[in-house]
């Protein structure tokens, strides 16, 4: 948690020398809290201020990440609610699979390769969770290395056994993976396994006050990069205990909690549909990393969306450039038509359009990255702004016909629309983007 | 040596009304039980902090005529019911519903019909002993033209009757007062709208106890952030004793959920989005779970499995 300007100064040596280029003390104390100084020009600072400092400006849940070639992060988030400002990295997908089970490979080829479209992202699964079951260390490390040849995703490895731990740590490629987890037990050898690898560690403890010991063992082993399981009993206990962990590292700077979680969707769930809602509630409410047992691909369609939602920026809705769009290879004479810049909106509209195989114009103006009924209320999608996008990306070159189809939903514009382009007719499209390509295969 | 950690509590000032839906014989209704949501003094579920009094409930959404244009895997699972809202009423009651939601809609002439339209209610209050919530075609003057009998002809039912909108609350608000129902203040993701709409109606002089707040929804991947995060912002001002944003919140998740592609279309679409009628349970679902999480006190649902399944989530939630 940064300290203000008067908190930075309590630590500085209040001489006013001037030697740091500022003319009080109190002045390069709000530089720093601006961070637009430097401690080390300060050439009196004592020890106790320097680490003081450096501790505050650590972030308060730590950046952990997991793999090489497909790695991701997560942590570093700053707030409890996302209107706030915005949660910064969205959680990985991870798939358990047991080193006994005899689909491994199979199972490992999926997660690997599916892949789904939405608003113009690649939705992807993040990493591979294999579990010892079979609590065997051979058998732990020949299903890693089997594994490891089908895919790059960073691995999570799971065993209570150093033992198997390092034999799986052995075979696993050097791929920055998690290893899970340290309990009571065993924390000081999973550390040193850990710590042998570049890994990062989990550590599980049914209570904060467990967790928190560990992590202190841990760090005190010389791993930074923990990811905390508080093993929640059911889906109220998750809630709970997520939230009280992230509270502790952003409203009480609690180091010793300040990591991101792991949740195991599964654990608890008496059939897939109770392990996709445990998942969604994690999404939501605080975990860094989701473990799967099932890989359903409209469940795992419907958890990358929420994911996708809750981590997309309040402040940014995600926009595509106004413009004007060239769909199918349209020809002079093919229709036109024109959306706002929201870009759900836009790819619903040139998704459908595509899918129609219909060639079209799609002008998209510039309405802030709003929606079209929203943009419409706000004044940021009407006549004057449809009418000004024509003129500047030079529509009337383009094509060779004088029609202009706009969204049903504002279809009370369509009168100052046409005194706004003159000798253009406007027609009423469909309201909603599935309904387009019924409507294309009727234009004339 | 042991850390001890201390669980981080806050000390929320304010809390959610508690609304009553539906009215028993001695409350003047002939409903066979009464509903109460909100009273909630923490954030949804933490139970470490707070009481939560009331868990929230799921509504089933009916219609008063066959629903031509909902997606087949709705039509499959519902059946011949969906042919007599009375009978379709019966069957969700049946399934487990806590409330139903009948949405009223524009004959084939595109006309308001109040008559039939109370015609409607009164065969659906007499063949369910649920509380009702009711709401119109969504056009100021339609939802006028039905929603005024419909208040009339279940006088005293307590039931939940809208939607109220800043532009057209006053005649609802009215025949709502006056047969002694509920009404459901509607405004497009917005905290001040909010806010400002619920004093419009309280100015009314309608008790803040029988106001029900539809912040708008967003279904999944078509805007549910927005809904979300005015839904915590909602709540957190609830809490912290902003007494006009302390009404419980009611979610239309079956309506937005089913009307988007996901759910709609089972041809053309990619391998990567599974199969469609378990897509549109589980974008129903996870739509609701995700505005339970942020507050929501009734979803209203249109599958079968989705009430079941966020029924039986709710009920995890609220053990603690």
């Amino acid at each position: 948690m940064p300290l203000s300007g008067l908190e930075i100064y309590k630590l500085l040596p209040k001489t006013n020398c001037k030697e740091c280029g500022f003319p009080t003390c109190l002045a390069f104390a709000m530089k720093l809290a601006a961070k637009q100084a430097e401690l080390s020009a300060c050439p009196y600072v004592s020890e106790e201020a320097k680490q003081a400092l450096a501790a505050a400006a650590a972030p308060p849940i730590r950046l952990v990440t997991l793999g090489t070639e497909r790695s991701f992060s997560v942590g570093n988030e700053t707030v409890l609610f996302r209107h706030e400002k915005t949660f910064y990295h969205e959680p990985g997908l991870a798939l358990r699979v047991k080193d006994t089970d005899p689909a491994l490979e199979e199972k490992v080829a999926l997660v690997d390769g599916f892949s789904v479209e939405r608003v113009g992202m690649n939705l992807v699964m993040n990493a591979l969770a294999i579990e010892n079951a079979s609590g065997d260390a051979g058998t732990f490390a020949g299903a890693v290395a089997k594994a490891r040849a089908k895919t790059k995703l960073p691995f999570i490895l799971m065993s209570d056994s150093p033992d198997a731990m390092k034999a799986a740590l052995e075979k696993e490629g050097g791929m920055k993976p998690l290893v899970y987890a340290a309990s009571d037990g065993n924390v000081e050898a999973m550390a040193a396994l850990a710590k042998a690898h570049g890994a990062s560690l989990a550590v599980k403890a049914e209570t904060l006050d467990g967790l928190a010991a560990l992590t202190e063992k841990a760090t005190a082993a010389g791993v930074e990069d923990l990811v905390l399981d508080p093993m929640p009993r059911h889906l109220a206990g998750a809630l709970a205990a997520f939230t009280q962990l992230r509270r502790l590292a952003l409203k009480k700077n609690f180091r010793p909690l300040g990591y991101p979680i792991i949740a195991f969707a599964g654990n608890g769930a008496n059939s897939p549909e109770e392990e996709t809602i445990a998942a969604a509630q994690a999404i939501c409410k605080y975990a860094g990393i989701i473990v799967l047992d099932h890989f359903d691909a409209a469940d795992v369609y419907a958890l990358m969306t929420l994911r996708q939602n809750i981590y997309t920026d309040p402040q940014k809705p995600i926009q595509v450039s106004p413009g004007l769009y060239e769909i199918n290879s349209p020809k002079p004479g093919d229709p036109l038509m024109v959306t706002t810049n929201f870009s759900l909106t836009y790819f619903s509209v040139a998704g459908e359009v595509e899918g129609a195989g219909k060639p079209a114009w799609l002008l998209v103006t510039d309405s802030e990255g709003m929606s079209v009924l929203t943009a419409w209320a706000a004044g940021k999608f009407d006549a004057e702004v449809i009418a000004k996008a024509v003129k500047n990306f030079q529509v009337e070159s383009k094509i060779n016909h004088h029609k202009i189809i706009i969204p049903g939903f504002v279809a009370t514009i369509s009168g100052d629309l046409e005194e706004e382009l003159p000798g253009w007719e406007v027609l009423v499209g469909p309201r909603e983007a599935v309904d387009i390509p019924a409507y294309l295969k009727l234009w004339q | 040596m042991p850390t001890t950690v201390e669980i981080p509590k806050e000390k929320w000032t304010g809390k959610v009304r508690e609304v009553t839906l539906g009215a028993t014989p001695s409350n003047g209704g002939t409903r066979g039980r009464e509903v109460v949501v909100g009273g909630e003094a923490t954030l949804p579920f933490l139970h470490f902090e707070g009481a939560i009094p009331h868990p929230p409930v799921v509504a089933v959404e009916i219609l008063d005529r066959y629903p031509d244009d909902w997606a087949a895997p709705l039509k499959e699972v519902w059946g011949d019911v969906m042919k007599d809202p009375a009978a379709w009423a019966r069957k969700a009651e049946e399934l487990g519903a806590e409330l139903i939601m009948l949405k009223l809609t524009l004959n084939e002439s595109g006309a308001a019909d109040g008559a039939r339209a109370a015609d409607v209610v009164k065969a659906v209050l007499g063949a369910t002993t649920l509380p009702l919530i009711v709401r119109g075609p969504g056009q100021a003057e339609a939802d006028n033209a039905m929603l005024v009998p419909v208040c009339e002809k279940a006088a005293g039912e307590r039931i939940a009757v809208g939607l109220c909108e800043d532009k057209n609350y006053r005649t609802i608000v009215a025949a709502a007062m006056a047969n002694n129902h509920l009404v459901i203040a509607s405004t497009p993701i917005d905290v001040n709208l909010a806010k400002q709409l619920n004093i419009l109606i309280s100015d009314m002089r309608m008790p803040m106890e029988r106001i029900l707040m539809d912040p708008t929804t967003g279904a999944l991947g078509y805007g549910i952030e927005y809904t979300y995060s005015v839904m915590e912002r909602l709540r957190l001002a609830a809490l912290s004793g902003d007494s006009m944003t302390q009404q419980p919140m009611i979610c239309f998740v079956g309506e937005e959920s089913w009307r988007q592609k996901e759910s709609r279309v089972g041809q053309g679409v990619p391998a990567e989005w599974g199969d469609w009628h378990h897509r549109g349970v589980i974008w129903e679902t996870v739509t609701a779970v995700a505005l339970l999480e942020a507050g929501a006190d009734i979803v209203t649902v249109r599958h079968p499995k989705t009430l079941e399944l966020v029924q039986s989530t709710i009920q995890k939630l609220m053990a603690s």
